[in-house]
């Protein structure tokens, strides 16, 4: 039996071991040990290692026991599936994130809460796009929520790439672009197809996400791996390289690089400039401005709860606009 | 305009110094005379007097952008910039450029200028059709243009670099072109280009010689390590170092002029020496250092702020706060540029001038010691005299163009250090918004803290990063975009000088604070105490 008191307690509440859920017996992307883990997402923020079982939806699956360990215990459920945990129904939803990302859904049979993870809605072809699943509680991310974060299409930047890659190309330079090694990187690899079929470089690190995103079928430019050993001129190539590697010894072999990065902090100059890089591209894997307006529209929850970058000032709108708005961290003292 | 945006966007785009310089030279070898001035003038840091104010455009972005005005500080706060918030709640990437057209100097002097004559409503409606109609990349160029300088990463050096290689000429020559008031015209740009430089403005300044400090840290030099990186003593010329405002006075063609180290003209701040400037030769300039100076001896720095801000002073300001300029180098004489001349030989001009002076006008005296162990003592005595320590400037060396390492040599003393405990934080701007970097310190009096300085720099970018985390989960308070933190983190912060003050809180100003290092290893009660600080008085 479920006591009114516990009923009124939230479904989802944000603890050390992450979202937590006492009524289905599990943690949302814990980042402390615990027994059953739910995965919104394979980046090292949400899936740590030490749960002693996970579940995920199926297309992260390769990913996360790649990132976690092939040792892992983990389970895959097919976006849209209902799987019954204690006394709570879950399903995963497409986040549109990354590749194999979801929102997960929980309810208890009175309320549905939905935690997003990370999430966008603009396009992308290396993944299922994000799904709106109404509910009563909606627990978004809220990165770049502020009005100066709107992306341009993603297929414009593209192009901008393709034409600083040509460029430096012309001036006999290596163009070497700093993209998160899961899911940017991909991303940019498929959405460059549209202007070129010629080889990129990877990162080793880039290499072998990319290798899975293959095997999932996702169609990108064929790309090769920076070897350690072998002594290559660069001049003129892409190379796809993770941000850690801006000013490593590996970063010696681009003689006369040029570096760009993408990133949606890349909208605002002096991001860009603080980091050193030549170029800035604006793409972002997460909901732009208006992308959290509309969804927040869209999923027509009573209450909404955001987490991450500019959450306050999120809330204050919403509040203003007459909608149920919290910060989330702000409820581990309730 | 569209070559222009192009130019800034390719300079913002790089961080080549060469790759700059090459954009600049593309962007002058191209452009009529008109744009080549306007570019110069803007490129070197330059800006319009003030158009609209700032307040006026941003209450146009609240209404334009149909956002309150909370949201609107808040992302200005976080953007750092108003040119580039504007761009991005307004602008579209795709939009038509109308302006592409118009060549940057018919934009600035037929659109941009006429705003500041008119009223509020009709620049309101110009402004706002802009903001509306241009695409992103223009709209942020004439909002830089509006509201400021451009700021794209090149000194007035590298704009001369480019300019010296379209003319031809030597780089110092443009650079001495460029220096001082001038107005960006067709002329002007044919005359900074020009062979020869017949009808050279008579107010014109030479650009300044910098010095370098001889050492990465106070203290890190010794007699020994001097002699090793410097040579024999006798080589150098050594003057005390003073703690005022670095100014050129020209005299010529019957008139003075005094300019900042800033190139800006104030000779209406210091009228007395304007006056007493009267008394030298005809084509004379002199470098020196404004100090405010009462009974033979130089007062506080907060005195000569005082003066600093006030272009008509009153009799009471200046009898309170006496100013003199302290002579050191000689670079005109007779109407002669003499900066090629060996420093001893401008040395013993300049003292055969200095037994003219008026009263206002001192001449730097020479320190004489035997060996540099005996300078090392005499710097001791520093803080008495205050002085901030020794100038070191090479006998035979011709006077440099900017830092030219290797013939001026700043030997500071060590500053004083206290550790205090940072109370608020304040995210900085342009390549630091979104990124607190500003902070306030506060010691302890009695049980409360009290703020004594704000600091701005001297950590690493891993430390600003560090930092920027711990105030984010440590905030205790939120005003606009500045956060009062948990009282934890000590630092230590350096300074040079100490002096009462009734328009602080503590009863104290510091002179140029900075933060020397993050004492994770003290606990905020081992921070210092008020009482400590007027101790150093």
């Amino acid at each position: 039996m479920i006591s009114p008191r516990q009923n009124d307690a939230p479904l989802l509440k944000p603890g050390a071991a992450g979202l937590a859920c006492e009524r289905g017996g599990f943690s949302i992307d814990p980042m402390r040990p615990c027994e059953l883990a739910l995965i919104t997402h394979a980046h090292a923020d949400h899936a740590r290692r030490g749960a002693a079982r996970y579940i995920a939806a199926t297309p992260s699956v390769p990913i996360l026991k790649h990132r976690l360990g092939d040792d892992i215990c983990i389970d895959g459920v097919d976006y849209g599936e209902t799987i019954r945990l204690g006394d709570t129904d879950v399903s995963f939803h497409p986040a549109g994130h990354v590749l194999g990302s979801a929102q997960i859904a929980v309810s208890d049979g009175a309320t549905k809460w939905i935690a997003t993870g990370d999430f966008k809605r603009d396009p992308d072809p290396t993944c299922a796009p994000f799904e709106v699943v109404p509910c009563d509680t909606f627990i978004s991310e809220a990165t770049f929520a502020l009005p100066v974060y709107r992306w341009p299409p993603a297929s414009e930047v593209a192009h901008e790439i393709h034409e600083w890659w040509q460029a430096n190309r012309k001036a006999g330079r290596p163009s070497v672009l700093f993209c998160y090694a899961f899911g940017k990187a991909q991303r940019v690899l498929a959405e460059l197809k549209a202007y070129t079929d010629a080889s990129v470089w990877v990162h080793g690190a880039v290499d072998e996400i990319t290798e899975l995103y293959r095997a999932a079928g996702v169609s990108m430019l064929p790309t090769r791996r920076v070897d350690g050993r072998e002594k290559r001129d660069y001049a003129g190539e892409l190379i796809i390289a993770p941000p850690g590697a801006a000013g490593s010894r590996w970063m010696r072999r681009f003689r006369d690089s040029l570096t760009g990065f993408c990133s949606g902090w890349m909208q605002v100059r002096g991001n860009r400039r603080r980091r050193g890089y030549d170029r800035g591209f604006v793409l972002s894997d997460h909901a732009d401005w208006p992308g959290l307006l509309r969804t927040i529209d869209e999923v027509r929850a009573q209450r909404i709860l955001l987490m991450h970058g500019h959450a306050d000032t999120l809330v204050r709108l919403l509040r203003e606009r007459g909608v149920d708005a919290g910060v989330l961290s702000e409820l581990r003292d309730a | 305009m569209r070559e222009f945006i192009k130019l800034y966007h390719t300079l913002d785009q790089t961080n080549s110094t060469r790759a700059k310089v090459a954009a600049m030279v593309n962007y002058f070898n191209a452009a009529d005379p008109a744009d080549i001035a306007w570019a110069t003038f803007f490129l070197s840091g330059r800006r319009l007097k003030r158009l609209v104010s700032a307040s006026n455009l941003r209450r146009w972005l609240v209404e334009a952008s149909e956002l309150p005005e909370w949201l609107v500080e808040d992302t200005y706060a976080s953007v750092g910039d108003l040119a580039e918030t504007i761009a991005l709640l307004l602008a579209d990437r795709n939009r038509p450029d109308a302006l592409s057209n118009v060549s940057l100097a018919a934009f600035v002097t037929e659109s941009l200028k006429p705003l500041a004559a008119l009223d509020d409503a009709a620049q309101r409606d110009l402004v706002l059709a802009w903001w509306r109609e241009l695409p992103y990349n223009a709209c942020y160029i004439v909002n830089k243009l509006m509201t400021g300088a451009l700021r794209v990463g090149v000194s007035q050096a590298l704009v001369a670099s480019a300019l010296s290689e379209v003319a031809g000429l030597p780089r110092p020559v443009i650079l001495h072109r460029m220096m001082g008031h001038w107005s960006p015209s067709r002329e002007f740009a044919e005359q900074l280009l020009a062979e020869d430089d017949g009808a050279a403005d008579l107010s014109r300044p030479y650009p300044y010689c910098l010095a370098s400090p001889i050492e990465s840290e106070p203290g890190a030099m010794t007699p020994e390590l001097m002699e090793r990186e410097l040579g024999v003593v006798d080589d150098w010329q050594v003057e005390w170092k003073w703690d005022g405002i670095r100014a050129q006075l020209i005299r010529r063609g019957g008139n003075s002029y005094l300019w900042s180290r800033g190139e800006e003209l104030i000779d209406a701040q210091f009228p007395e020496l304007i006056e007493a400037s009267a008394a030298l030769p005809e084509g004379t300039v002199i470098d020196g250092e404004i100090l405010a100076w009462r009974d033979d001896a130089p007062m506080p720095f907060s005195a000569l702020q005082r003066r600093i801000g006030r272009k008509k002073p009153g009799k009471k300001t200046l009898s309170d706060y006496p100013v003199i300029l302290r002579a050191y180098d000689l670079l005109e004489l007779d109407g002669s540029d003499v900066r090629e001349w060996p420093l001893s030989k401008r040395r013993a001009e300049l003292e055969s001038l200095a037994e003219h002076f008026p009263g206002r006008l001192h001449l730097s005296e020479v320190v004489v010691a035997d060996d540099w162990a005996g300078f090392a003592r005499l710097r001791e005595s520093s803080r008495e005299r205050r002085v901030e320590g020794f100038m070191v400037k090479r006998r035979d060396a011709s006077y440099g163009t900017g830092r030219t390492r290797g013939i001026w040599w700043k030997w500071k003393i060590e500053p004083h250090t206290i550790d205090a405990v940072m109370l608020y934080a304040q995210a900085g701007h342009g390549r630091h918004a979104n990124l607190h970097t500003d902070y306030t310190f506060a010691v302890w009096r009695g049980e409360d803290l009290v703020p004594v300085a704000k600091a701005y720099s001297g950590l690493t970018n891993a430390e600003i990063d560090e930092l920027d985390k711990w105030i984010r989960k440590h905030t205790r308070e939120r005003f606009g975009p500045v956060r009062s933190v948990e009282p934890e983190q000590v630092f230590e912060l350096a300074f040079e000088a100490i002096a009462s003050s009734t328009r602080h809180k503590s009863g104290v100003a510091l002179r140029f604070p900075r933060i020397r290092r993050w004492r994770r290893d003290l606990a905020p009660a081992e921070a210092d105490t008020l009482e400590t600080l007027q101790g150093l008085l």
